[in-house]
């Protein structure tokens, strides 16, 4: 098994959701984020002086998948949430030792 | 606890004027019922007047027991009518624009009363969330004890009759409707309220001077100390400085015969409230993290939404404290004040936002709200003499000076989370001097004697708390502790959070 942690636009939320539903995901937890990349933040003004926002607000999107899924949801979600712009986010793949639905005390593939 | 040093100190205060009060109650000052005329061909003829002025509601009271009998309650409500009306004595007269006049300065009186929650609201979205409770309590503290101060000694104070011009210390209000002080005889058409509607009304402003300290010194002073200077302010300080212009006293030497000329209080409420959160933000210092290394950091308001739900919110307070202050309900004076104060709101919000576009480069948002209320501020000394064209200059010109201001205390590291200062300590100078350009009336005014008087208040009030404020933070201390202020005064000074429900990562 394997997790799918992506960073993304907050706005590309519901967008990466519909591609994910459409390759069969049947579950996946948002948090929301903030933080920066190669981009860093931007400038603001508040009455009159400026100063910088460093982290930015984002959204990421953790998903446990099968090995053999792992590379089209990589793809579903890097084709919904692409803008073409900076700041679009990052996808990681970390490997995961076991999963367990509480519920039932299914483990593995079964769980997910 | 040091808590309970504040308390202990705040009890004697408020035993000490409760003591002042207790002296003698004293029944406001009446203007002299005229004597009655020795010719009886005088009392003649005020009673025939009177009886005139009666006749209606007399014939009214016969007809009704013609018709309905002398005990049915047609009859009884009709003369209960009459009863009222006879309770004017001589002023009987004047008793349907005596009713609509006093009507109205209570309304104005909620009005002003609005302005309280209009600032309540416009300091907490000003300032960071895990500061709210403090600022509401602040709020709540301030228009409770300005109002107690203001009955224990404060509005007779306020208004002390005759005086040296400087200071008179009053007593508690005793019966305003005592002595004919509930008829139109209190103060005729120029004060056309009874004695109780006079003092609510006043009542209701002297909070305002208090309030427009705790903006500005928000988030990082120590709520006991500010507590004890806040009911010294507005207990001595703001009746003793208001009495030098509306009391009576030596304001109005100035400009000749024409007298200072501060209509509804751009000094004597206004620049005085800024001048005295001037000098506790001197005292005072920045809020930690607003200035690293030499450059400004802002520090941003929490909401937005409630900051402009409080401007509007004083925005229509305003009608009351400008409407109000026409002290009867004159058509022309009211219609006039009403227009002038909408209009100078709304030219001082265009200023801001025309300035800070093109210097800011940026539409701000509490710069726009700071404009609206620079121009109510502006108008407020001069809403009842100025023409349509010169309310519209007033508020533009508060408009583009308060962004300017707010910008200068900001950079000579003065503070000022709300721009309390800048609203209403520099545009109510502008307001002042305004109204030697743009007065219609051609009443005299000069601009020596308008800054003569607006200094004057400004300078009291300033060294009035710089003093106070001075002795307290040599004392007990007017700011809390660094660890306090970066965790937020509601839990260190309350223990109480504003909003428990969101997550901690929105402070």
């Amino acid at each position: 098994m394997k997790l799918v942690k992506a960073v993304i636009k907050p706005f590309k939320l519901e967008e990466v959701k519909e591609a994910l539903a459409d390759i069969g995901i049947e579950g996946m937890t948002v948090t929301e984020v903030k933080g920066f990349g190669r981009q860093k933040g931007h400038t603001e003004i508040y009455r009159g002086s400026e100063y910088t926002v460093d982290f930015l607000p984002k959204v990421m999107v953790e998903i446990v998948v099968d090995d053999a899924d792992a590379d089209k949801t990589i793809e579903a979600i890097v084709k919904a949430a692409k803008t073409g712009k900076i700041g679009d986010g990052k996808v990681f793949l970390i490997p995961v030792e076991s999963a367990t639905r509480i519920r039932t005390d299914e483990t593995g593939s079964e769980a997910l | 606890m040091k808590i309970k040093k504040y308390l202990l100190a705040l009890l004697l205060t408020s035993t000490a004027f409760l003591m002042a009060g207790s002296l003698g109650a004293q029944d406001v000052p009446v203007e002299e019922m005229a004597e009655a005329a020795a010719d009886p061909a005088a009392d003649a003829a005020l009673a025939a007047a009177t009886e005139l002025s009666l006749a209606p509601a007399r014939a009214a009271v016969a007809a009704m027991e013609a018709k309905y009998g002398a005990d049915s309650g047609e009859a009884e409500y009709a003369q209960s009518y009459l009863d009222i009306i006879e309770g004017q004595g001589e002023w009987a007269f004047a008793f349907d624009f005596f009713t609509v006049s006093m009507l109205w300065t209570v309304i104005a009186a909620a009005l002003v009363f609005v302005m309280h929650l209009g600032f309540a609201t416009l300091e907490s979205g000003l300032t960071q969330s895990k500061n709210t409770v403090n600022i509401l309590f602040k709020n709540v503290f301030i228009i409770s004890i300005g109002l107690v101060t203001y009955a224990v000694i404060g509005f007779n104070t306020h208004y002390p009759g005759d005086f040296n011009g400087w200071i008179s210390f009053g007593s508690m209000i005793g019966d305003l409707n005592a002595d004919g002080a509930n008829t139109f005889g209190y103060g005729g058409a120029g004060l056309a309220m009874t004695g109780f509607g006079d003092f609510i009304f006043q009542a209701m402003f002297a909070a305002t001077a208090a309030t427009i300290v705790s903006g500005a010194v928000a988030e990082r002073v120590k709520l006991g100390s500010f507590m004890i200077f806040a009911t010294l302010l507005v207990g001595i300080a703001y009746p003793v400085v208001g009495s030098w212009h509306w009391g009576g006293g030596w304001l109005g030497g100035l400009n000749g015969d024409a007298g200072f000329k501060d209509f509804a209080g751009s000094a004597v409420v206004h620049a005085f409230g800024g001048f005295a959160a001037l000098a506790c933000v001197i005292l005072l210092g920045p809020r930690a993290g607003k200035y690293v290394d030499g450059k400004i950091r802002p520090i941003l308001g929490h909401s937005m939404p409630l900051a402009t739900i409080g401007v509007f919110l004083l925005f229509l307070g305003w009608f009351g404290f400008n409407g109000g202050s026409v002290l009867s309900a004159d058509p022309s004076g009211i219609g006039l004040v009403f227009t002038t104060t909408a209009l100078a709101a709304a030219a001082g919000a265009l200023g801001s936002i025309l300035v800070s576009w093109v210097f800011l480069k940026k539409p701000d948002l509490s710069m726009a709200l700071n404009g609206i209320l620079a121009g109510l501020v502006g108008i407020t000394a001069c809403a009842d003499i100025v023409s349509v064209m010169g309310a519209l200059i007033i508020g533009l010109i508060a408009g583009i000076i308060v962004v300017f201001s707010i910008i200068f205390f900001d950079k000579i590291k003065i503070d000022d989370p709300v721009g309390a200062i800048s609203v209403h300590g520099i545009c109510g100078i502008w307001g002042i001097l305004a109204c030697a350009f743009f007065d219609v009336t051609d009443s005299g005014y000069t601009i020596f004697g308008q800054l003569t008087g607006v200094f004057a208040v400004a300078l009291a009030a300033f060294i009035f708390s710089f003093i106070v404020f001075g002795i307290l933070k040599v004392t007990i201390g007017v700011r809390v502790s660094p660890e306090e202020e970066a965790e937020g005064l509601d839990i260190g000074e309350h223990g109480q959070e504003a909003y428990p429900d969101f997550a901690a990562s929105s402070r």
